[in-house]
């Protein structure tokens, strides 16, 4: 498993590559957690478009990201899910909690256009 | 000798035996899939296969092992008649209290440790068939069967 990031303003893009198991797992939600803070990053964005596998793993490692972001009104998108993975998300109600986007544009796109909503209101 | 004869059928089996270590958790997986192969199952049976081991394997290394190392996690693969697949995991660990209550979407005995609870909703939803006996402080075996697709025997 591969990780990779790319910053814009609030948003940190996680790249990921490869097979997400329980092994891999542990990695990559330090990673992220360690980035995450690094760069005072808001928003997070998983794209999912190089993951070749992921098991139930992958929930926890979303789920976990999802509650240190939302803390700080952060937003979470998700990206480039194969069938399967998509599957596996929406099983245990992570689209209740972050948004499916179909590329990492519309998902910055998303972040801007819900940051902009909520402070009109 | 005909091969649609019920009495001649030799069903191809293996089986795995290999340390309760998270790395071991993608050779399980892969080795399934390699045994099923020459059956021409389609991509999509593949996946779900691999998944569906992939969830028993990590239950009996994180919750039957608690992550200790020194454990031995046992997958058979029996290919039977009719393309039907059945793969047992079975382990020697702590074993599961209330299999009914485990088996229960978002349950998770450790959610501190940031599991989603849907390993066994995983592995119901992938395959055809699962069943789940357990002795709590003998251990656990998890059967799964998957009867794959018959429009791709000629």
């Amino acid at each position: 498993m591969q990780i990779e990031f790319e910053m814009t303003d609030e948003i940190l893009i996680v790249n990921l590559e490869g097979e997400l198991d329980h092994h891999y797992a542990a990695v990559i939600r330090e990673e992220i957690d360690k980035t995450v803070d690094a760069f005072h990053s808001k928003h997070l964005i998983f794209n999912f478009e190089k993951v070749t596998f992921m098991d139930s793993s992958g929930i926890g490692v979303v789920m976990g990201r999802y509650n240190k972001i939302s803390q700080l009104g952060g937003k979470l998108m998700i990206t480039g899910c194969s069938e399967y993975i998509d599957r596996i998300l929406y099983m245990a109600g992570i689209y209740t909690i972050a948004t499916r986007t179909k590329d990492v544009t519309e998902s910055i796109e998303r972040i801007g256009s819900e940051v902009i909503e909520e402070e009109a209101n | 000798m005909s091969v649609n004869n019920e009495n001649d059928y030799i069903p191809n089996q293996m089986k795995l035996i290999f340390s309760s270590r998270s790395e071991n958790e993608s050779f399980a997986r892969v080795a399934v899939a390699a045994f099923i192969a020459p059956m021409d199952p389609t991509v999509e049976e593949l996946t779900e296969i691999k998944t569906a081991v992939s969830e028993a394997v990590s239950n009996s290394i994180i919750h039957a092992y608690g992550e200790n190392e020194n454990g031995m996690v046992t997958v058979e693969c029996i290919i039977e008649q009719d393309r039907r697949v059945v793969i047992s995991i079975v382990d020697n660990g702590i074993g599961i209290e209330d299999v009914e209550l485990a088996r229960e979407p978002l349950y998770t005995s450790k959610p501190e440790d940031e599991r989603s609870g849907m390993g066994f909703t995983v592995m119901e939803s992938f395959m055809d068939k699962l069943e789940v006996e357990s002795v709590p402080g003998n251990g656990t075996k998890v059967t799964m069967i998957k009867n794959l697709d018959l429009a791709y025997e000629f």
